[in-house]
């Protein structure tokens, strides 16, 4: 009897298998929130932003029945790589140590990283003799963060936080000399601050960003670009763009 | 480090020379860390643990809220409010204060003394409350003044008490240490989760800083275990 069960248990869960492997009817989709203004909640909680929308129409495009799935970013590889959902969109860049674990999409937006410091910050971001003993903030795992460590490691004290808001309060209170993040990401929450600005030229980092998928989904990897390519060119990736973006982030 | 071994370690993916020598200074940050916060956490506890054994209310009483604060809320909660909430104070840029609360270091220190003196001086006070009657008895048929008894007697017969709680206590501030990474101190924690985010390894960052832990768990166990046999030598059986 014991055998029995078990068998029609291992039966039950590869047929169960199979059937969601095929056909990608249902697809859940991890983003870190809030990343302005790429997904973030709105005032009625509602998940939105630009690579919500550009999911949303990838779904209908694909007549896949989407759930969103929130998740920290630390957690997104290893949750991806769980089972806990089947994508990543959530400004994910292609890198080749992240390709080494996850499948990549075409890249669908690109943005670049921006110098955002106070007022009287006054000195070359690309000149290293003058930037020797500053401290520069970052984001823990970003391109950014291996820019920095790999351009300025030695030059540059360089701290590395979880969250964006815990590397603006540190530049508020003059902990850091200057921050290096995505540059959307700096707009909105230190450029919106009064006594700060942008304090170097943008630098366009890394291969652009793709939606995240497991290695072994080639099937759904092929019906993202399939509709990814298809949105850019019938407009309705333009459309969304320009609703979020006063420049290009297209690629 | 030799340049053998270095070469040797630059085979590896993920534990190369550098990543090791970032776990090192990972390790130094977290000794430092700890152990300073420990040493003044006692030196305070000491004197507080006497005073909140006081009769008077207007003495015991504040040294009461201060361990009921501090033993109250989450020393994760204690250090974001020590360290983003200095910075925000108006004009602290300007004072001498901020050479000492620039850096995360100093302002963690802070928390973490702040918060293993609170236990430390209930621990301490348990054990001095439970002093037997008879031992304050026989030193005042001798004569002893209170400051006497209290060195003399109190103290030590405290301590004896008192020690197996505070290897605990020790032991768990080495693991609380490891929140000081959110505050971008690059601890025994902070150089994992570097790591883990550079190579997304987390079994490797994480298994080897935990190893990292069981090693300096080790040798404080053992260190108050050598503690224990010597001030509990009186309880040992005779030898024959």
């Amino acid at each position: 009897m014991k055998k029995l069960i078990v068998a029609a248990s291992c039966a039950l869960a590869m047929a169960a298998g199979t059937v969601q492997a095929k056909d990608w009817k249902e697809i859940r989709i991890a983003f870190d929130v809030p990343y302005e203004p790429f997904e973030y909640k709105d005032e009625n909680g509602e998940l939105t932003g630009f690579e919500v929308e550009l999911a949303e129409a990838m779904c209908a495009e694909m007549k896949a029945d989407c759930e969103f799935v929130i998740q920290a970013w630390d957690g997104m590889i290893p949750g991806l790589v769980a089972r806990k959902f089947d994508a990543i969109m959530s400004s994910m860049s292609i890198t080749p140590e992240r390709a080494e674990r996850v499948l990549f999409s075409e890249p669908y937006y690109n943005t670049p990283g921006g110098w955002f410091g106070p007022d009287d910050f006054n000195t070359d971001v690309t000149d290293m003799e003058a930037m020797k003993g500053k401290t520069v903030g970052v984001q823990r795992g970003t391109t950014m963060d291996t820019f920095v460590t790999e351009e300025m490691g030695g030059v540059v004290t360089i701290k590395r936080y979880t969250t964006a808001d815990d590397m603006v309060l540190d530049l508020e209170g003059q902990r850091l000399d200057v921050v290096f993040v995505d540059y959307p990401v700096g707009e909105q929450t230190v450029l919106s601050k009064e006594g700060f600005k942008e304090v170097g030229e943008p630098v366009k980092l890394g291969d652009g960003v793709g939606v995240a998928m497991r290695k072994r989904d080639k099937d759904l990897a092929g019906k993202v670009n399939a509709t990814l390519k298809k949105l850019k060119n019938d407009g309705t990736y333009d459309a969304i763009m320009q609703k979020y973006f006063a420049y290009d982030v297209k690629m | 480090m030799p340049d053998f071994i270095a070469q040797w370690l630059d085979q590896n993916d993920i534990f190369t020379a550098m990543t090791i020598m970032e776990y090192w200074d990972g390790l130094v940050t977290t000794v430092q860390l700890v152990f300073l916060s420990l040493i003044v956490g006692l030196v305070c506890a000491v004197p507080l643990a006497l005073l909140r054994t006081v009769k008077n209310p207007f003495v015991s009483g504040p040294v009461w809220v201060y361990t009921y604060l501090f033993r109250g809320t989450p020393l994760l909660i204690q250090l974001y409010i020590i360290y983003y909430g200095i910075a925000q104070i108006p004009g602290i840029q300007e004072t001498f204060w901020w050479e000492i609360f620039r850096e995360p270091f100093y302002p963690a220190l802070l928390a973490f003394a702040l918060n293993t003196c609170a236990y430390t001086t209930e621990i301490i006070r348990g054990a001095i409350v439970s002093t037997p009657n008879g031992e304050i008895e026989a030193a005042k048929a001798y004569g002893m003044s209170w400051w006497l008894r209290t060195r003399r007697i109190v103290l030590p017969s405290a301590a004896r008490r008192a020690v197996q709680a505070y290897s605990n206590e020790v032991i768990f501030m080495l693991h609380s240490s490891a929140i000081a990474s959110v505050v971008t101190i690059v601890d025994l924690t902070g150089a994992a989760r570097n790591i883990y985010s550079r190579f997304y390894a987390p079994f490797d960052a994480f298994i080897f800083v935990a190893c990292c832990y069981l090693v300096l768990t080790f040798i404080l166990v053992f260190a108050f275990r050598k503690l224990e046999s010597h001030l509990l030598r009186h309880q040992r059986p005779v030898q024959n």
